[in-house]
């Protein structure tokens, strides 16, 4: 009993070392998965983000057809500058659909006319609170939504132009 | 010049770490004299060239030598010269200069003032001090050379992070350091008695200055730093759990049960092994809590050097160093005699349990603070935070202060329960009476742990002083001084602690000028904001003017500060001491046209936290002084009786 006690302190030191090394070459997480994946789309119902668009809620969803949903808002530059993917995408053939995230309706018709507008439906969630159901923690975030709306893919941050084929190639893959 | 000849140092010292090691262990394995009675000026003049080299860093920084790569990169020109100075250890190269300084010194005050200890013993403890030192001179040399140069040197540096300049960097980060470094001092009296095979009560004598002294500046340190984050970070708080400030406690819970155990053995020649094992394990908890800070594998506010490459480095070092010193105990220790019984009832059971509960204190602390990498191991991601600390420490923190009030009471061997009873009667009778008075005051506004902590902390207090009863105070040993006022000090801290989470009141608001705020029956009016202008920021001042009661009113100038090099914004909180406690006031943004958000708290017995950790390190050092004195004393009698 003794014996094994007095090598129990270098024991525990090698487990603890094993793990010291463990976690320093480890690589850092970069890509973050979430885990809504494969879940449904929260429910919702949102008024209308712009003028000349309809409202969006979580039933527009499960329509059969995979569909973006867009997060974004007007007072965010990398927004702005994802605009060009978007209107890449969408003449690709992808339906989009979108959250303006603590804006106003008069703010989202201006960064409309300014940057293009890709959308089908706008819903304007004044709050975050869908934003929060959805787990996205920021602007802009894109989401890949299944036939069914069920949550299939979620992009952080702004879509490069290298990221648009991925982003079709999630969309054939949730039909 | 100065660069190369303070690098010049560093190779010579380590060459000399190399050549002390090398003696040591070819005199003591062939016996060999004359090898032997080389170690002690090698130990001296390797100290000196560290000093040496760290006066040379200090020097480049004090003149601001822009062809220095670590002062371009962490000084200015335009900054006041104490934080050139005290910015030489404000990042990792200073700061890992500092670290072999004081352990080259440390070496050295070994080698020069070591009396007691066996002549095979004290050298073994110097080739042990040698080998840890010449890892710490790898690493330096290797992957951190302060000394480095930049060409072609550019106009001005870009100044030291804004947080750090500030008198506390003067003075913490050296007593944390003299303090973690000096406890390599026991781990190679540890590592040195093993190897010689002399666990006894004279080696623990010999020992005890040491961890004394290393445990008297930790505990400064600790205290200072913990005073420090609360006025310069502008949170309220004075304890974040933050992984360093684990790294800081670790040592210190470490070194204060080894304290205790290294007495056990040089009164009582018991817990040998245990008392070796501490040692071992006080050091490596300085070398770990290095490993956490340096390689950037936990985030926390001090991450300032996050780099894996020096991080397996030092990684390398703890497997050496700690792996080494664990392997030597169980393949030594086993040898080592059993020691001294001792019966149920006695002082010796109260300081084994005052050593449990602290190694306890001591698992649990490290385990949260490596739980990150625990879970990351599984595949979670989950960290633990403060509320995990005071749940789990804060109760076996409450009964270790049992512990040290009633372990003083006892007798050295063995007591009898019922003499052991009478003594603890005063004690327990005030602890009765403070929780039915603390209960009746405030139950059910303040929560469970802060009414146990005013509780204990009053009981504790008058525990503590109770050895001195009806004792002569003139001719009460300094040691037993130093008991008291270290065990009062850890009374009157936890009453500070327990006061500010019961009773602090926080109010934030967002006032303009001449708005007047009323809280915790203190009156605080804001008078005007005005920009100001120091040698290297600019701020916002606000003039707050806050009276009680109707006396007379003192201004009080909250910042938001904005440094210039590095372009960073800070706030400076403005204090307000008063006997029973602090006004703290914070001057954060504009929150919207003329309205200014500002934070106040109102803190009752706050500075006791920090009055006691100083009543801790004051005990410590009389402990010292006095055991040290009775030794000079008993020897200067020696020696007039021989002559």
């Amino acid at each position: 009993m003794r014996k094994m006690l007095i090598w129990l302190p270098l024991a525990l030191f090698l487990a603890f070392f094993a793990l010291f090394a463990g976690g320093l070459f480890k690589p850092d997480d970069r890509v973050i998965t979430s885990k809504l994946v494969g879940q449904p789309l929260p429910g919702f119902a949102l008024p209308a983000g712009a003028s000349d668009r309809p409202a969006l809620a979580s039933t527009d969803f499960a329509t059969g057809k995979p569909r973006l949903l867009n997060i974004f808002a007007s007072w965010c530059v990398p927004c702005a500058a994802e605009a060009p993917q978007l209107e890449a995408l969408r003449r690709a053939g992808a339906e989009i659909d979108a959250i303006a995230i603590r804006d106003a309706r008069d703010d989202v018709d201006a960064f409309l006319r300014r940057n293009g507008n890709p959308y089908s439906r706008i819903g304007l969630d004044a709050r975050s609170s869908v934003q929060i159901a959805l787990g996205s923690s920021g602007v802009p975030e894109t989401f890949v939504i299944d036939g069914k709306g069920l949550i299939r893919y979620q992009h952080i941050g702004d879509i490069r132009a290298d990221d648009v084929p991925m982003i079709l190639d999630r969309l054939k893959d949730a039909q | 010049m100065i660069a190369e000849a303070g690098l010049a140092a560093l190779w010579f010292a380590a060459a000399l770490a190399l050549l002390q090691l090398v003696l040591v262990a070819m005199g003591l394995t062939g016996r060999k004299d004359e090898l032997l009675a080389a170690v002690r000026p090698v130990a001296v003049a390797q100290g000196l060239l560290t000093a040496l080299a760290f006066a040379a860093l200090v020097t480049l920084f004090l003149r601001s030598d822009m062809s220095v790569l670590l002062v371009v990169t962490n000084s200015h020109s335009m900054k006041p010269w104490l934080y050139k100075f005290a910015g030489t250890w404000g990042n990792h190269e200073g700061s890992m200069l500092l670290w072999v300084t004081v352990m080259g010194v440390a070496g050295a005050a070994v080698a020069l003032f070591e009396r007691a200890l066996r002549r095979d013993t004290h050298m073994a403890t110097l080739g042990a001090q040698a080998a840890i030192s010449l890892g710490f001179y790898a690493f330096l040399l290797f992957s951190s050379n302060p000394f480095a140069r930049i060409s072609p040197a550019p106009a001005d540096g870009q100044g030291l992070n804004p947080l750090l300049q500030d008198p506390g960097l003067a003075f913490h980060p050296p007593t944390l350091y003299l303090g973690y470094v000096g406890l390599s001092v026991a781990f190679s009296f540890a590592v040195g008695a093993l190897l010689t095979r002399r666990v006894d009560s004279a080696f623990a004598r010999a020992m005890r200055p040491w961890v004394l002294a290393a445990w008297v500046l930790l505990t400064l340190g600790i205290t200072a730093g913990s005073y420090w984050a609360y006025y310069e970070l502008g949170w309220g708080g004075w304890w974040f759990w933050d992984p360093v400030e684990n790294a800081s406690l670790m040592p210190w819970l470490a070194a204060t049960a080894l304290l205790h155990s290294v007495t056990v053995l040089a009164t009582r020649d018991a817990l040998r092994a245990w008392t070796v094992m501490l040692a071992v394990v006080a050091f490596s908890m300085s070398m770990v809590g290095t490993f956490l800070v340096r390689s950037g594998i936990l985030t926390s506010v001090h991450a300032f050097a996050v780099d894996p490459e020096r991080g397996s480095f030092i990684l390398a070092l703890l497997a050496i160093y700690i792996g080494g010193a664990l392997a030597l105990f169980g393949w030594r220790i086993g040898t080592v005699r059993e020691g001294e019984p001792f019966e149920l009832v006695s002082r010796e059971t109260m300081l084994v349990v005052n050593n449990l509960l602290l190694s306890v204190i001591l698992g649990l602390v490290l385990v949260g603070t490596l739980y990150p990498l625990l879970t990351e191991a599984f595949g979670h991601k989950v960290s633990v935070g403060a509320p995990y600390f005071d749940r789990i420490a804060g109760p076996i923190a409450l009964g270790l202060m049992v512990a040290m009030a009633a372990g003083p009471l006892m007798r050295w061997r063995r007591d009898s329960a019922a003499a052991a009873g009478r003594r603890l009667l005063v004690p327990a009778a005030v602890l009765i009476v403070a929780a039915v008075v603390v209960g009746l005051l405030a139950w059910g506004r303040i929560g469970i742990l802060p009414y146990l902590g005013l509780v204990i902390a009053l009981a504790t207090a008058v525990a503590s002083v109770t050895p001195l009863w009806r004792r002569s105070l003139r001719r009460t040993p300094l040691f037993t001084w130093g008991m008291v006022i270290a065990h009062l000090g850890c009374a009157v801290s936890l009453a500070g602690m327990a006061s500010d989470s019961a009773f602090t009141v926080e109010k934030l608001v967002a006032a303009r000028p001449g708005d007047v705020i009323e809280t915790a029956g203190w009156r605080l009016r804001f008078v005007q904001i005005l920009p100001r202008a120091g040698d290297n920021w600019t701020a916002l001042q606000a003039d707050v003017e806050a009276s009680r009661g109707g006396g007379s009113p003192t201004m009080l100038h909250p910042q938001a500060r904005f440094f210039a090099s590095p372009p960073t914004p800070t706030t400076e909180a403005a204090l307000l001491t008063r006997w029973d406690g602090q006004l703290y006031v914070v001057l954060g943004q504009e929150a919207d046209a003329g309205r200014w958000q500002m934070r106040i708290w109102w803190k009752p017995f706050v500075t006791l936290i920090w009055l006691g950790g100083f009543l801790i390190a004051l005990g410590g050092a009389l402990a010292l002084v006095g055991r040290e004195r009775r030794g000079w004393v008993l020897k200067w009698r020696a020696r007039r009786a021989v002559a």
